[in-house]
């Protein structure tokens, strides 16, 4: 997280940070999540899922502060964030899109 | 709290009687709306209910009744209604959906004359094929049509009996003059009182489906908040209870609603024969008109003419057997109801035309006096 | 958290997950507003079992389809009469009616008013689509002043209800109005509504792209770009104040909490309790 000023206590402040899923199958595209991202860490992929709908994808993994906004959201219960309890070492794998038919 | 059940021997109206026989059968929620002739079934209930641990409502209109009385019996209470001919029609929406979610319930109309606001507030018999279509859609119903305070008394435990045994609601059609008509009723000791409840799901709660039909195609009910996660819903649904939107889905739910009516009728027809024996007509007749009826049966044996009465107890399902058996060895048949011909084309349906078949019927407002009936004998036959 | 193990979502064990995803159209807003009230479930920590959803007809009205409790989808109108049924007969369950505008307030009105002037003790949260989605956009009873809409070609010709005020002046016990961007607080009011006493209403304003936004020329961001612009949170307005003006602002908050007897409470004093002769 970028800061304008360093606070004096920047050292004690500790960061959340988190790792979005999408569920692919579930996903329809409107785009909410991306839109109001606060971080603006989602973008529209140029995937389609099953049913044709654009998803979102992850642009800036590192960016996420797992404020769950994208996961309120969405009216479609198909993108959530989850807390990542040590900085990850390599951010490369800050997103999972889960692909497979979740059916319970 | 004071005791459901008050044995004894009482000078009542037949809508106190439908009351009393409500709380025998274990009845806990009325919602219901004032309407004459009916009204003072929800007046006693409004006195009894709330001293016995159960809830009386007076609500908005006859459709928040309905939908009250069955959002109670999902609580897991056994609930009623009793209504007239405008508050019957405003109710046939939630019916269907009772009948559809399969939902315990009594529905009491205590028939007054029609259409519309009609003749308030006389009596007649003119909702009985209402009872029997009056919601949209197929469907099978059980209706019962008591004769006296007392079977007002007997019947309504029967109805609400019926609708636990079969998950559906049961109409009491009943008429102005039963219902404002003051007799003697017993209550006998509750120990005399045959009383049934909905089966109960047992097993597995993640494995239970709720419209898996168990003995005589009728599923085993929970209530809410037991912890089974049920959906009810009027759209077409599956054994889950899910909706489904095929026509696959729709013919297996219609052939359980209808199945489990039409797979027990034994169970569920009851009719009374008086002097039909050796009769060679039969007069078939119901509610207040049975005793138009017998009257005028008594009357034509004095005079030589051999008449007997078929008193449907159960006028929905059909007793179309009963009919059919009856139109091998009668000259012909006879119907007395105070409307312009109901029941009377259902005779004519079952018989068809082996024999002659005659109605007594009336516009409404007053019962058929015996004479008129008596005529039709004397001259028909 | 190992990738390729990933974790369900949240909600997953209020779902009927087998009947997901759900019939609403991409962009509408009841998803939204659901997922909302089953957070707000979860977080109220009231025991699952114990809670029901009611819903009506239409769009919203599928809500109770979704939702893995004991749910209810009546006729149309009717959720609230059916929900007093349920209540009354059982205390013990925490009642929720689910259900949208056209459902709640056109054919349902007259029950809303008298579930909310007798206080049952139930939560009515409404999605407001300001149409009827589900047949195809016609006018509701809160459709805006010279909306089109399939029936209203010309501009709706009437007035809308103002939600608040009738559940106000109608005797709710809880009254608020959030929209679906709101999310948050929408959540936390229908916490408080859950835990709360009496008859709750909550409006959550969401977007009908389909239906109402494409013949009014609003794409599902436009509305929401609207409900993040042009609105203000006043906790405690006057609910006479509150009417939906889109020039002036789009008023939010908590606008009603206060105490008075339910029905069930009312009932078993004055008619359960033996008096004296």
């Amino acid at each position: 997280m970028k800061f304008w000023r360093v606070p004096l206590d920047a050292d004690e402040i500790h960061v959340s940070k988190g790792i979005v899923y999408i569920l692919e199958d579930r996903c329809k595209g409107c785009g909410y999540c991306i839109e109001f991202c606060p971080q603006q860490v989602l973008e529209f992929s140029s995937q389609f899922n099953k049913k044709g709908y654009h998803l979102p994808s992850v642009k800036k993994p590192d960016d996420c502060l797992n404020c769950h906004y994208c996961e309120i959201i969405c009216p479609e219960f198909a993108i959530y964030s989850v807390k990542v309890t040590c900085e990850p070492a390599d951010n490369t794998e800050g997103l999972e899109i889960i692909t497979t038919t979740r059916k319970n | 709290m004071k005791p459901a059940i008050n044995t004894g021997e009482y000078f009542i109206t037949g809508d106190v009687a439908c009351a009393e026989g409500a709380l025998a059968a274990g009845c806990r929620f009325f919602g219901g709306y004032p309407i004459t002739p009916a009204t003072e079934i929800a007046e006693h209930l409004s006195v009894r209910l709330p001293k016995v641990g159960g809830t009386f409502i007076q609500m908005e209109d006859e459709i928040a009744a309905m939908a009250a009385v069955l959002g109670a019996s999902w609580g897991g209470v056994k609930s009623m209604t009793a209504t007239s001919g405008p508050g019957f029609s405003l109710m046939m929406e939630n019916i269907g959906l009772g009948i559809c979610t399969e939902t315990p319930c009594v529905v009491v109309n205590v028939q007054r004359v029609g259409p519309s606001t009609g003749l308030p507030t006389q009596g007649a018999q003119g909702d009985m094929m209402q009872a029997r279509w009056g919601s949209h859609g197929h469907y099978e119903i059980i209706a019962l049509a008591p004769f006296s305070p007392q079977e007002l008394f007997y019947q309504t435990i029967h109805a609400f009996n019926l609708s636990e045994t079969y998950r559906l609601p049961v109409l009491i059609m009943t008429d102005e003059m039963v219902g404002h008509m003051s007799e003697k009723v017993i209550i006998p000791d509750a120990k005399k009182i045959k009383t049934v409840s909905r089966c109960k799901p047992k097993g597995r709660k993640n494995r239970f489906k709720l419209y898996e039909p168990g003995p005589n195609l009728v599923a085993p009910m929970p209530a809410a908040g037991e912890g089974y996660n049920i959906h009810v819903t009027g759209l077409t649904h599956d054994t889950r209870g899910y909706p489904d939107m095929t026509v696959e889905t729709h013919k297996q739910m219609m052939d359980r609603l209808i199945g489990k009516i039409r797979g027990n009728l034994n169970d569920i027809i009851q009719t009374e024969s008086y002097r039909l024996d050796d009769a060679e007509i039969a007069i078939v007749s119901y509610g207040i008109s049975a005793r138009t009826s017998s009257a005028a049966v008594d009357e034509a044996r004095k005079r030589g003419i051999k008449a007997g009465l078929l008193r449907l107890i159960t006028v929905w399902p059909f007793p179309e057997d009963k009919i059919r058996e009856l139109a091998n060895r009668v000259k012909g048949f006879v119907t007395v109801e105070i409307n312009l011909g109901q029941i009377h084309l259902e005779v004519q349906r079952c018989i068809g035309g082996k024999v002659p078949a005659f109605l007594v019927g009336d516009a409404g407002g007053a019962v058929i006096p015996p004479d008129r009936v008596l005529e039709v004998l004397k001259e028909a036959f | 958290m190992k990738p390729g193990h990933p974790p369900g979502h949240p909600l997953e064990d209020l779902l009927r997950t087998d009947r997901i995803p759900s019939i609403w159209c991409p962009g509408c807003g009841i998803g939204t507003a659901f997922s909302s009230c089953l957070t707000a479930i979860k977080e109220s920590k009231i025991d699952p079992k114990k809670v029901v959803m009611v819903s009506g007809i239409g769009c919203s009205g599928r809500a109770a389809g979704y939702v893995k409790l004991d749910s209810f989808h009546t006729t149309h109108g009717r959720a609230i009469p059916f929900a007093t049924g349920l209540k009354l007969a059982r205390p013990d369950l925490t009642v929720i009616v689910f259900s949208g505008d056209g459902d709640l307030f056109a054919i349902g009105g007259n029950h809303f008013i008298h579930a909310a002037r007798r206080n049952i003790d139930i939560t009515v949260v409404c999605v407001n689509n300001f149409n009827y989605g589900m047949t195809g956009g016609q006018a509701a009873a809160t459709t805006p002043s010279m909306a089109k809409t399939p029936t209203t070609p010309y501009g709706n010709p009437e007035t809308p209800f103002n939600l608040p005020l009738m559940a106000y002046a109608s005797g709710a016990v809880y009254v608020a109005r959030w929209t679906i961007l709101h999310s948050r607080d929408l959540t936390e009011s229908i916490n408080e509504s859950l835990t709360k006493t009496g008859f709750s209403f909550i409006e959550v304003l969401s977007p009908c792209p389909v239906n109402y936004g494409r013949r009014n020329k609003e794409k599902p961001l436009d509305t929401l770009k609207i409900y993040k612009d042009r609105t203000i949170i006043k906790n405690k307005a006057h609910p006479t104040q509150v009417d939906l003006d889109y020039e002036k602002g789009i008023i939010l908050g908590k606008f009603v909490d206060v105490d008075r007897p339910t029905f069930g409470e009312s009932y078993a004093k004055i008619c359960r309790q033996d008096k004296p002769e």
